[in-house]
């Protein structure tokens, strides 16, 4: 018994880490763990399962991140490994590593404002591009190239960027 | 039409969501009909954009009432299979884009609805409609603000944009009052804590509209005679043409996936 935990522990890091990898194909700087998408990792049996939850409710992305998923782990040994989507708690933009806003800024998109509070919701923000540091820009819309971002522009380097929406 | 229309066991929690989910495809439908048509770039990605938020939660919501009913639909034979009498979503929402104000106004009306709403649903009992308004809450304000703006924008614009979007909440004003309207099949789920009365979001929807109406230098109408019709499948004539269009592939080539 002690034995088939320990099994399962290992199984379940090694399951883990493999899916940890798959990216966002929208923002491919950005692991599905930098995200906080990925949620958790069981073994059943020795059969893996894998709780990812969505960003937004229509982000088309999310069922490209499970084939990833499905085929990330089957690379790694895992036969017919199952994704299952849980919605509660909601995800919001406080899930998002430290280490996945870095790369968000490096790759050029502002990373969401820390707290994703209602006023921040409501527009009350201030956004620092990514290019120059500055804090004197604009939006431009509020709805951008995907469900998650919007389009800013700096008005110290004059260059657009785009900001990863707080929710 | 090659496929038959599904069956659907309407018991009120399946009904109840249903309807939600009929309200966000509907609208998400109609916005995606501006999909390259829009008056500028920045408006084209926005509408896409909303109508791709209302897309997600109609999936979901689908996704959930086929789960509760347990008879073997799903999100797809919801959506493509089913005829417009078995429609349930507000008579608002099926009403087509018009001009530009006409879908702004629309979006603004039930926009400001379903903030309040989602936000008073995430208290839900029923853990998944709570999770499901947790995310389409911060999606609707979004929308509130965007469209906000336009009405503000377009009312207080040239004479033909105030004249326009004038005309347009005339027009839709009666559409407005079925929002709120309840049956006796809601009434046993709120009594139950799983859904939320939609009595008590009149006061603040009434104030948030008004707010931005006048703003806009614009007016609410006088008339309070509401048109109903859509929560229980009596819908406008433009709900029919809207689903052969929607439904058109799955009605010729059954089953055909890609």
């Amino acid at each position: 018994m002690v034995t088939a935990l320990a099994n399962d522990n290992d199984l379940r890091q090694r399951a883990w880490d493999a899916a940890a990898q798959v990216v966002d194909p929208e923002i491919p700087v950005l692991t599905i763990a930098d995200l906080g998408v990925l949620r958790d990792v069981q073994v059943h049996d020795g059969r893996i399962e894998v709780a990812i939850t969505p960003t937004y409710s229509g982000c088309p992305a999310m069922n490209m991140i499970t084939l990833e998923i499905e085929l990330a782990l089957e690379r790694a040994g895992f036969a017919r490994p199952t994704v299952r989507t849980i919605l509660s708690p909601a995800w919001t933009t406080d899930w998002m590593s430290e280490g996945g806003r870095n790369k968000l800024r490096e790759y050029g998109i502002a990373p969401p404002q820390a707290s994703s509070s209602r006023r921040a919701l409501f527009g009350e923000q201030q956004v620092a591009c990514p290019q120059c540091g500055s804090t004197n820009t604009e939006v431009l819309s509020e709805f951008g190239s995907t469900s998650c971002k919007a389009l800013w522009r700096c008005k110290s380097c004059r260059e657009p960027f785009d900001y990863f929406k707080c929710h | 039409m090659a496929t038959a229309s599904i069956k659907v066991s309407e018991t009120p929690l399946v009904l109840y969501t249903l309807r939600r989910a009929d309200d966000a495809l509907i609208l998400g439908h109609r916005l995606s009909e501006w999909c390259g048509h829009a008056p500028m770039l920045e408006e084209d990605m926005a509408l896409a954009n909303m109508g791709l938020d209302l897309l997600g939660q109609a999936r979901e919501l689908y996704s959930y009432a086929a789960k509760v009913e347990a008879k073997g639909n799903d999100e797809d034979k919801f959506a493509y299979l089913r005829d417009v009498r078995q429609y349930r979503n507000l008579l608002l929402l099926e009403q087509p884009n018009g001009d530009f104000a006409r879908t702004m106004v629309r979006q603004f009306f039930y926009s400001v609805f379903a903030d309040l709403y989602w936000r008073a649903m995430m208290k839900s009992d029923d853990p998944t409609l709570a999770a499901i308004a947790a995310k389409s809450e911060k999606e609707s304000a979004y929308h509130v603000r965007h469209c906000s703006e336009w009405i503000v924008r377009l009312g207080d614009g040239t004479e033909e944009s105030h004249r326009r979007v004038q005309t347009a909440i005339d027009d839709l004003w009666a559409f407005t009052g079925e929002m709120f309207a309840v049956d006796d099949s809601e009434r046993g789920l709120i009594d139950a804590g799983i859904a939320t009365d939609p009595a008590g979001l009149r006061t603040q929807w009434l104030k948030t509209v008004s707010d931005v109406v006048d703003e806009a230098t614009l007016a609410l109408p006088k008339n309070d005679w509401m048109q109903q019709g859509g929560r229980s499948g009596h819908h406008s004539e433009h709900l029919g043409h809207l689903l052969s269009e929607l439904q058109s592939l799955q009605r010729t080539f059954p089953g055909a996936t890609w």
